[in-house]
């Protein structure tokens, strides 16, 4: 392991582009990594950093453009191409990547274990050691003989690090490694970073929270809209101009609010909960009233949508919509009751992928479009091609199948089935995860135009600026259970993170 | 190029196979294409399509039911011993068979969907038992008309003449079972097409979460999708019966394969690539040629298992070479 004693190496991504379905997801993009060299990358959802550390990572193929290490052109077609090249992702799911009944320093070594070269014995105490040596020179203290599987997620992430150094990584990007860690947590995992960097490792750096993005980075870049606004030493900047960059416009100029009536309370729950995640919920949904609820990964929205929806059954609480006593034991009954869930795996559960729009508009209002149990074809086509004109789905024909539409219009199918339904309640799951801007702008009006016909919205993310933007009321969600209520103009991005992430440092 | 070749060979291959085998048949043996003998092979595969109707709902919804080829076997010996046995009226021969067929397929839906065991076990398990169960009730004995019974005496009824008739008879010079073949493929098709309740299948074998998640009643529709299921392979049992004029234990067995090799030859038809009735009666087509022609050639039956056999597995290659490359 001699990095350290090599030059510094250069890493050139240059005129990179690439497009799903037509629309681009980067334009023309440039991007530099120094070796030991930490350089965030920062931008909003949907700016197109996941899909450029993709294409550097070999998870995609880029359309255009060259990557060169030192000068010298590279082929990235594949995740092995990219690690050849010393070039390693760090994803937020670590799981999946390590092996859980293995030991730390079997993990750690596990590539000259799968190797078919070398020695057929393992010698335990000589690769025990090395492992231990390994996260020694990272300032690293974890028993190399415990099994992965007993780790906290934290140390599970220092251990895949400390892995990558073992294999020789030149370059690494840590795709929001803070984002389920708690501040104690963080630092280690900086202190992790430091020493990468001081063995001549450059680092990628994607994380939402700009405190600690000043705090770590050499170089700070800011994308918007696939394409880069900002390419800065991180010295030469500040948090304002980097969110500025970030944004654009502000939210509010983006996406402006549309004005709807609040009337009497439509949802309301008390103490639901169910198992870890979900743990005695309070809440109000007024008619006409978008209420954001926020909170970290892992905070217990999914968990908390799918009770609500019936998808999960609640261990105890109650639900009343109206002043009737619901508590959906199944979707089907949730629905029946008027309350509908836009899911957040949207491929998975909010639409069939295969079937056609046609058939996925009309699956949960078949009763109404059929007589005696036979389908009206005309009744469902019209129905079809109504939807699709109201919410502006991009689509060549209504029997195309889901699958070909971009993930915007997809979402805009997974919202529209249920707008023909007699919903009052509609519960958003994280809607604009992996969406343009357009259709963002257009899920943004569709929700506040259910708004205006008086239903309840009830709208679950980790952006905090689209809560802040759209909502009426924002609910603040930590560790299940709701910690903070604010009303509309009274909170800021700092204080939703604050008490997003508060209610975390007690529990550590 | 290669990929025009492999979506083409996916789309018209298994009718094209039917053309060549039809082809090659009829140029060996003239008597091959005479209407007789067509209305003979039509005749031949009313049963298996029945049970291929039935395996074509369970897959339909996702799921699999290996247990129709020993419910055909019930169906076959309930129906033969209401009449020898018991002299029982026609309605009453009919109905008993088909009340089994749909308790079969309760039992099914009840360890899948209440106990949760997967599909392709659950129906294993349950095959094994149905298939005990006709041969205890029968204590192994095939049933023909006044059957010498254990305690020496002889049974008091006969395979009746109305009821051989269902099996047997012609109608316009078309034989009956071909006719009722021909109804409950049109109404299958039509059912998928054109009801509530198929479109509700067809959705739920997509992907059950997101239709559970769009408001499906998933279980329910589970539930009489292996019903159906099961009283399609009881029609089997009863025609057969009705064809052959006794209830012959295992009857059913080598169904089951034949079904299933038509409803995954009739996947690929027209480039589905999902389970669909039209292409499910053209593998039970293609089936009921190869078989026939064979038999033509004085194939041994045992041998002619061999060529279904093959046609299954490519049938098969065809279908999930095409459908692992439509994930890539």
């Amino acid at each position: 392991m001699g990095q350290s004693e090599q030059p510094a190496r250069l890493l050139q991504m240059s005129g990179i582009g690439k497009s799903f379905a037509g629309v681009a997801a980067l334009k023309n993009v440039d991007f530099e990594l120094r070796g030991g060299e930490i350089h965030a990358l920062l931008g909003a959802n949907g700016a197109g950093k996941s899909t450029l550390m993709k294409i550097l990572s070999g998870a995609y193929e880029g359309d255009e453009g060259t990557v060169a290490i030192d000068g010298e052109t590279l082929l990235v077609r594949s995740p092995a191409d990219a690690k050849k090249n010393g070039i390693h992702c760090v994803y937020q799911e670590v799981d999946t990547s390590l092996v859980q009944h293995l030991s730390v320093a079997e993990n750690i070594m596990l590539d000259r274990l799968a190797s078919s070269e070398g020695s057929a014995w393992i010698a335990w105490g000589k690769l025990n050691e090395e492992a231990a040596r390994v996260l020694g020179r990272l300032g690293l203290r974890i028993d190399v003989n415990r099994a992965v599987a007993d780790l906290t997620l934290a140390e599970k992430q220092l251990v895949l690090i400390a892995r990558l150094f073992a294999q020789e990584a030149k370059f690494v990007i840590l795709d929001e490694p803070t984002a389920p860690l708690s501040l104690e947590e963080a630092d280690r995992l900086f202190g992790l970073m430091d020493g990468l960097k001081k063995a001549g490792i450059g680092i990628v750096f994607i994380s939402h929270r700009l405190p600690e993005v000043f705090r770590v980075s050499d170089r700070i870049t800011v994308m918007r809209d696939g394409g880069v606004v900002m390419n800065e030493p991180a010295g030469a900047t500040n948090a304002g101009e980097v969110i500025r960059a970030m944004l654009g416009k502000s939210f509010e100029e983006e996406y402006p609010k549309l004005p709807a009536v609040i009337g009497g309370p439509l949802l309301e729950t008390k103490g639901l909960a169910a198992g870890r995640r979900v743990r005695g919920v309070d809440l109000t949904v007024s008619s006409g009233e978008i209420v954001a609820v926020v909170g970290l990964v892992g905070a217990g929205k999914t968990e908390l949508s799918r009770l609500l929806f019936g998808a999960d059954v609640a261990e105890s609480g109650t639900m009343t919509l109206g002043s009737k006593n619901i508590l959906p034991r199944s979707p089907a009954e949730a629905v029946e009751a008027g309350i509908v869930l836009v899911p957040e795996e949207r491929r998975k559960e909010g639409i069939l992928v295969r079937e056609s729009v046609l058939h996925n508009l009309s699956l949960p209002i078949l009763k109404s479009l059929s007589r005696l149990g036979i389908i009206s074809g005309p009744k469902e086509k019209r129905h079809a091609a109504d939807t699709i004109a109201r919410l502006g789905i991009k689509t060549h024909r209504a029997e195309t199948a889901t699958a070909f539409l971009s993930g915007g219009n997809q979402q805009k199918v997974a919202i529209g089935k249920w707008t023909s339904t007699d919903a009052k309640i509609f519960v958003f799951d994280e809607p604009t995860k992996g969406v343009d801007i357009g259709a963002k702008r257009d899920i943004f009006r569709i929700i506040g135009e259910l708004a205006q016909q008086g239903k309840g919205i009830l709208y679950l993310t980790c952006e905090f600026a689209e809560a802040l933007g759209l909502a009426d009321r924002i609910l603040v969600l930590c560790d299940g259970e709701i910690v903070r209520s604010f009303d509309r103009g009274e909170a800021t991005q700092e204080d939703l993170l604050y008490y997003a992430s508060a209610g975390k440092e007690e529990m550590a | 190029m290669n990929n025009r070749v492999l979506q083409f060979s996916f789309k018209y291959g298994a009718i094209l196979f039917i053309g060549i085998v039809l082809l090659f048949f009829s140029l060996y043996n003239e008597y091959f294409l005479t209407y007789n003998n067509l209305a003979d092979i039509l005749r031949s595969i009313s049963i298996v399509t029945f049970v291929a109707i039935g395996v074509t709902i369970s897959l339909t919804v996702d799921g699999f039911d290996l247990s129709v080829g020993s419910t055909v076997s019930l169906a076959t010996v309930l129906s033969a011993t209401m009449m020898v046995w018991y002299e029982m009226p026609l309605a009453v021969v009919i109905i008993v068979p088909l009340v089994f067929g749909a308790i079969v397929g309760l039992i099914n839906a009840f360890l899948i969907v209440k106990v949760r065991i997967p599909d392709l076990l659950a129906t294993l398990a349950v095959m094994y038992i149905v298939s005990g169960v006709h041969k205890t009730y029968t204590k192994g004995y095939s049933i023909y008309s006044n059957m010498q019974m254990q305690d020496g005496t002889k049974a008091p009824g006969a395979i009746s003449k109305q009821f051989l008739w269902i099996g047997q008879g012609k109608l316009l010079g078309v034989p009956f079972p071909v006719i009722l073949m021909v109804i409950a493929v049109i109404a299958a098709h039509l059912f998928f097409k054109y009801t509530r309740l198929g479109r509700q299948m067809i959705m739920m074998g997509g992907n059950e979460e997101a239709a559970r998640l769009s408001g499906l009643r998933v279980k329910r529709v589970r539930t009489i999708a292996y019903v159906a299921s099961g009283v399609l392979a009881a029609i089997g049992g009863i025609l057969f019966t009705a064809r052959v004029g006794n209830g012959q234990v295992d009857a059913g067995a080598p169904m089951l394969m034949e079904a299933v090799a038509a409803v995954f030859v009739g996947y690929s038809v027209f480039g589905a690539g999902r389970p669909n009735i039209i292409g499910t009666f053209i593998g039970a087509i293609l089936i009921g040629v190869l078989v026939n022609g064979m038999t033509m050639m004085n194939v041994e039956y045992y041998t002619t298992d061999i060529i279904k056999g093959a046609v299954l597995v490519l049938a098969l290659a065809v279908t999930f070479i095409h459908l692992n490359r439509r994930k890539n």
